[in-house]
């Protein structure tokens, strides 16, 4: 049976209640414990540095050439924070509440309730850090709105938030290695846990450079692996992004929770052909000043400037009057997919929508700006010019790297966007600790379920990955470590490790035997078609059933047909991918029987069966008002177990943003 | 915008390790879209490579969307090719006609050796941080963000330092193979802030210490960085590392690691 641990309590009290009676690790023994990191995103990287700063010696593993390339650093908008700066009535409460009206009531409330306290913390360290967010003319901190939320309480630098708050973590794991308390392993990546007494006492990790399995022990083990996003081949992540930590872990006993809650983001980069390799991203924060329209007119082939004001469909403020452009990202996906379904999609492929920058830009930047100057009835070409500036000075980046991916230019026709892949809310389970089903595993970031429930907010993947690595980790593995000071190091010749590193070794000659006539790129893109068509924005049964069927077939296929160049012991990008979709094929089928058990709709996970007469996700609190824990029992054989949810505070309801 | 297919001939440098040495190939690639971004055009390539039984090109890749810095491809003898302010992932084939021969090899640069491929090893990047480019502060024990207010002109100007991703194309593109813009930009963000202040003279000499020691040559102003640097950190910075570094020098009390 699966145990939370949520400390007894009010609501606003466990976590100091916790931090306060914790057990303690004293700093003498710090020295004398190891404790192994995957992934030096936003949780990694910060974890690393917080406990290599605690005095712990830290091994750090990233497969890229550099920690500070991990796709946090993609993250654009913003990052949240209840700091209430703008006086406009946030606070920690309203941030808890915002964050599980949003996830549509799948989450925690005792974890949420700890990430919105936090959360104000993360603002001072990162500040503190040197990280140059946004400020007014005053010098303080500057904030924008993000979806699902009626306060300002993003924080941001430009476009390129997750970059600035990676590299200010990425310093800081950087001043750790310098020091010496964390050791830093690059183009390496984890293959399997090493379980040694019941414990995760370690992994097994490839040299991406020569091939060469290592064996590295650790007191504990820390997974912040990432999200499962890519599994759908065409998705926001980075091309390495993969579940591959998360899965070998899960194989070894870590539940995997809520697998089918991905999100959809609403505004992306459309798919220009089948050459396309990723999504691009265009930052919610965009939906600030950017209005969302498609023509009233069904196929209209008009230019979008030369379709009349009157003759636009502004959607989502046609059916949302109370948010707007500013829904959550599940509900303006959704409502994009509708349109565009019912023959109003704009482009060449009619799979696309507007997002126009030229009213705000004029009424609302351009005026700002003309006052400012003193200008008396300015007409529009100097409105254009003054807001142009300002837009540039907000979202310049964005609208950059828009212009070179379609060759058009945004500040003067509007952008086309439609929903793609971008974040999974679903991960490996874990409990109040981050402790994963496995002892001594323990989970961070977008790799764990724990904080979104169904749809995460805007500007809140950031928020957690950085709550856990700086300010919970800290505190719950040292409750953990406490009762393992006197476990000396294990040598890596102990029998664990040589198994564990033989097993990986007989899966990779295993794939490398195959040589058959098919790129594992091919792979990867037919199971990607399955899951979008018949697990992305709307799912029923008939087609979930019918994709775990599809997806059997084609891992089969792949284990005969799969071939892979090079060989094992040397560098060798197409065996790392090939093994990264092995594990992607596995997965596929699991989110599909989660999607298919959870028979309701809510936050990203859309049942055609179970909608409201408006389109609505219709929740049914009754009957699955819980946390699906899936546990492996052999080769792809998963037992479902549930983890209530008990909501001591917050009265679900059904979700209204109109 | 006017779609358009190409056919290519690629010359692309091949290197079994850093032990080996390594020569150009030559490929052939047809039907390339015009909207193809630069990166896809090489994944359509290896997808032929390794349908006929061939070694695939390695290179490094991962966000392709400009902002981690791992895509490295010296493109017809400009580092990330030619598009101005772009990174390679971000290059699109409108940059190309049909019938282009297009050379691609991987920075050239005794600091950053050749791995496989297209790829080297540019971990010198990191070693310079560790020399000082951060500021020494615990998690934990920050005050309020709001505590210390920073002109908004100085904060952007940290922020436009701070935007470097570590690609390295500035190395590729000096003849003298110096990390000065990498290493001025990080010294800049950090000294335009208040909270870098502390620690600012010591970082300026360490990390220009650590760079010496990793291999990079001297700047002697010749600008190529800033003309190729995909994220256009400005050259202003390098004459801001210097003003650091004069001062840092002059003061004898500042400690060296």
């Amino acid at each position: 049976m699966l145990d939370s641990k949520i400390p007894a309590g009010k609501l606003e009290d466990k976590w100091t209640e916790y931090k306060g009676h914790c057990k303690l690790v004293n700093p003498a023994n710090k020295r004398k414990l190891e404790v192994i990191v995957i992934g030096t995103g936003l949780a990694g990287a910060s974890a690393a540095a917080a406990l290599g700063e605690q005095g712990y010696q830290v091994k750090a593993f990233c497969f890229q050439d550099s920690p500070r390339r991990a796709h946090s650093i993609a993250a654009q908008g913003g990052i949240n924070a209840a700091k209430n700066y703008q006086n406009d009535g946030d606070s920690v409460f309203r941030l808890f509440y915002d964050t599980i009206k949003g996830g549509d009531y799948r989450a925690r409330e005792a974890n949420v309730h700890r990430l919105a306290e936090v959360s104000v913390n993360i603002i001072d360290q990162c500040v503190a850090q040197g990280v140059p967010f946004a400020r007014e003319y005053g010098g303080l901190l500057n904030n924008r709105s993000f979806g699902g939320v009626q306060v300002k309480r993003t924080f941001y630098a430009a476009g390129q938030t997750g970059q600035q708050l990676l590299i200010g973590a990425y310093q800081a794991l950087e001043r750790q290695v310098a020091l010496g308390n964390v050791k830093m392993y690059n183009r390496h990546e984890m293959q399997d846990v090493v379980m040694i007494d019941g414990k995760a006492r370690g992994i097994i990790a490839r040299n991406l450079i020569n091939g060469q399995l290592e064996r590295f022990f650790g007191h504990a083990v820390i997974l912040a692996s990432g999200g499962y996003g890519n599994v759908f081949y065409l998705s926001t992540n980075a091309m390495g992004s993969n579940v591959t930590a998360a899965w070998r872990a899960h194989k070894k006993g870590a539940h995997f929770a809520n697998p089918c809650f991905t999100q959809i983001h609403p505004t992306c980069i459309p798919v220009s052909g089948d050459h396309q390799s990723k999504l691009t991203l265009m930052s919610e924060s965009l939906r600030n000043d950017g209005r969302i329209w498609v023509p009233k007119k069904q196929n209209d082939t008009r230019k979008a400037n030369d379709i009349p004001e009157e003759e636009r469909d502004y959607y989502l403020e046609r059916r949302y009057p109370a948010f707007g452009n500013l829904v959550p990202r599940d509900v303006a996906s959704r409502a994009a997919k509708e349109r565009c379904d019912a023959g109003y999609g704009v482009g060449t492929t009619k799979q696309a929508v507007y997002l126009d920058f030229k009213y705000n830009l004029i009424n609302k930047y351009g005026k700002a700006e003309a006052n400012k100057h003193g200008i008396q009835n300015p007409d529009t070409e100097t409105l254009v010019r003054l807001g142009k500036e300002v837009v540039k000075e907000e979202y310049g980046n964005l609208f950059d790297m828009y212009e070179k991916i379609t060759g058009e230019n945004p500040y003067e026709v509007p952008m086309r966007i439609y929903p793609a892949v971008h974040y999974t809310m679903g991960g490996l389970w874990v409990d109040y600790n981050l402790m994963t089903s496995v002892t001594g595993l323990f989970c961070l970031g977008e790799a764990n379920f724990s904080d979104h429930g169904a749809n995460r907010l805007g500007a809140s993947a950031l928020m957690q990955g950085l709550a856990d690595g700086y300010f919970v980790i800290p505190y719950t593995l040292g409750n953990y470590l406490a009762d393992e000071i006197s476990v000396k190091p294990i040598p890596t010749t102990d029998r664990a490790f040589v198994e564990t590193e033989a097993k990986v070794n007989e899966r990779i000659n295993r794939l490398m035997s195959i040589q058959g006539t098919q790129t594992v790129e091919s792979f990867h893109k037919r199971l990607g078609k399955i899951m979008w068509d018949k697990c992305g924005m709307a799912r029923n049964e008939q087609g979930l059933k019918e994709a775990i069927q599809e997806i059997r077939d084609l891992r089969e296929d792949f284990w005969k047909n799969v071939r892979i160049p090079g060989g094992i012991h040397e560098m060798n990008p197409e065996l790392d991918k090939a093994s990264r979709v092995a594990d992607f094929l596995e997965l596929g089928e699991l989110m599909c029987m989660d999607a298919l058990e959870r028979n309701e709709s809510c936050g990203g996970h859309f049942r055609e069966e179970s909608q409201t007469p408006d389109g609505e996700a219709l929740r049914h609190d009754d009957q699955y008002m819980y946390v699906s824990a899936w546990k492996l029992n052999g080769e792809h054989s998963w037992e479902l177990e549930k983890e209530p949810l008990n909501y001591e505070v917050i009265k679900p309801t059904q979700r209204n943003y109109k | 915008m006017e779609h358009y297919n190409m056919n290519l001939t690629l010359k692309v440098w091949k290197q079994k390790n850093a032990e080996t040495g390594g020569k150009f190939e030559t490929y052939k690639v047809s039907n390339i879209s015009s909207e193809m971004s630069f990166l896809e055009m090489f994944d359509v390539l290896n997808e032929q490579l390794i349908r006929e039984g061939k070694e695939p090109i390695a290179f490094d890749h991962d966000c392709r969307e400009g902002i981690c810095g791992m895509c490295s491809m010296y493109i017809n003898g400009r580092p990330h090719g030619p598009w101005h302010g772009t990174t390679t992932c971000q290059l699109h084939m409108r940059a190309f006609k049909d019938g282009d021969t297009i050379v691609v090899e991987p920075w050239r640069a005794n600091a950053f050796p050749v791995v496989k491929d297209l790829i080297v090893d540019r971990s010198a990047f990191d070693r310079i941080i560790q020399a000082g480019g951060y500021i020494s502060v615990n998690t934990g024990n920050a005050q309020d963000g709001n505590a210390i207010p920073i002109p908004k002109e100085n904060a952007d100007k940290a922020f436009a330092a701070a935007a470097c991703i570590g690609c390295g194309a500035c190395v590729a593109a000096c003849k003298n193979s110096s990390a000065l813009l990498f290493l001025s930009a990080k010294v800049s963000h950090l000294a335009l802030l208040p909270q870098g202040e502390a620690e600012r003279k010591e970082r300026a000499l360490n990390m220009i210490a650590q760079m010496d020691k990793e291999g990079f040559g001297s700047c002697t102003n010749t600008g190529a960085c800033e003309a190729v640097c995909p994220k256009e950190i400005e050259i202003t910075n390098i004459a801001r590392l210097n003003r650091e570094y004069l001062a840092a020098g002059w003061a004898s009390d500042t400690k060296k690691h």
